[in-house]
């Protein structure tokens, strides 16, 4: 395959905010309150918008006549390079919210990098969705203060989906071999880089949401090499069902 | 988690610079913060609007519809209070 290393850091990408975008979309109708269920879809909406740029180039890259839709909907669960966090379920509202919280953390600080990409297509991408994801980071850092600082109940679900979640934060960081070979061409970012300032921001706002930092370091991985926990099967049957049932189906 | 303990707000949305806020509708939210943001994502992700006011619903006071005949009606037939009988420049925009 044509510029296979770039290809693939594209994915690893743009994976993330699909999945994501497709578990925000799933409280479409079924949000807590009608406040947040738009709030939490139009997230979604965000994150698909910027799943489009990055499948749209990766598309061009390849050269090959396959388009966003085929990348976006026809591959196989091990063919998707997202992180398990992004894939994990809307347990509960607190989980929901938890999952968005330690992503947008890292999505920002990361964008602000891929800003400086040598690559001009992906530093535009990383320029237009910054100002998105500034707002994702904003929603999901009041909710998790409101959560965790209100009442007995709220703040004990809050503590409990953090403590779930924690496992799934250190694969963040973790360079695959796209990774490594499009840092030393100055076009991706180095992750591991992000990590310190990811556990600090974190850790300032969970203090300041009353809650406390799980402290247990053992951690998951496996998203980014396509082994996934078993929630991304049902997650993809979902997303890929009309293409699947329908083949080249438009609308 | 209901919403039934949240406030009642009221949002004005002013959709572009030099024009007044206006009145786009209501929605529940536990604090002025949280108002606003429900407003933005409501009443502005079709790019409505560039500046948002939320006031608590409780603080409007609003008229009596029992009381229109004496608080409206009198103005109905008083055409000369109307400033239409002057030219305005084609430069004065949004009278």
């Amino acid at each position: 395959m044509k510029n296979e290393n770039l290809y693939n850091y594209l994915l690893g990408i743009a994976d993330n905010s699909l999945i994501l975008g497709q578990r925000m979309g799933e409280l479409c109708g079924h949000g807590p309150s009608l406040e947040t269920d738009i709030a939490c879809t139009n997230i979604s909406l965000d994150l698909f918008g910027q799943v489009r740029s990055y499948f749209q180039y990766a598309g061009k890259i390849v050269g090959d006549g396959r388009t966003e839709d085929d990348i976006a909907m026809l591959r196989k669960e091990r063919d998707y390079k997202n992180v398990l966090l992004v894939e994990q379920p809307n347990t509960n509202f607190a989980f929901t919210i938890g999952r968005q919280f330690l992503f947008d953390v890292y999505h920002l600080i990361f964008l602000a990098e891929l800003q400086k990409s040598n690559d001009l297509t992906l530093s535009a991408i990383a320029n237009k969705c910054i100002k998105e994801v500034s707002y994702h980071v904003r929603f999901s850092s009041d909710w998790v203060k409101r959560l965790g600082d209100g009442t007995e109940e709220s703040k004990a679900k809050m503590q409990e989906a953090i403590d779930a979640l924690w496992t799934y934060t250190d694969e963040l960081f973790h360079q695959t071999e796209a990774d490594v070979a499009m840092v030393a061409k100055g076009i991706g970012v180095d992750v591991t880089k992000l990590k310190e300032d990811y556990y600090l921001r974190v850790g300032e706002l969970l203090k300041e949401a009353t809650l406390h930092v799980p402290e247990s370091k053992w951690f998951q991985k496996g998203g980014k090499e396509g082994i996934h926990t078993e929630h991304l099967g049902y997650l993809l049957s979902d997303l890929q069902y009309m293409q699947r049932t329908y083949p080249n189906m438009e609308w | 988690m209901g919403t039934k303990n949240w406030p009642l707000w009221e949002i004005f949305v002013r959709s572009k610079n030099g024009l007044e806020h206006r009145h786009c509708g209501s929605l529940h939210a536990a604090d002025s913060d949280m108002a606003l943001e429900n407003a933005r994502d409501v009443y502005t992700r079709r790019n409505e609007g560039v500046s948002i006011w939320v006031v608590e619903s409780k603080h409007i006071t609003a008229s009596n519809p029992e009381n229109n005949g004496e608080l409206f009606e009198p103005a109905q037939d008083k055409v000369y209070r109307h400033p239409t009988f002057y030219d305005l420049p084609d430069e004065v925009k949004h009278m």
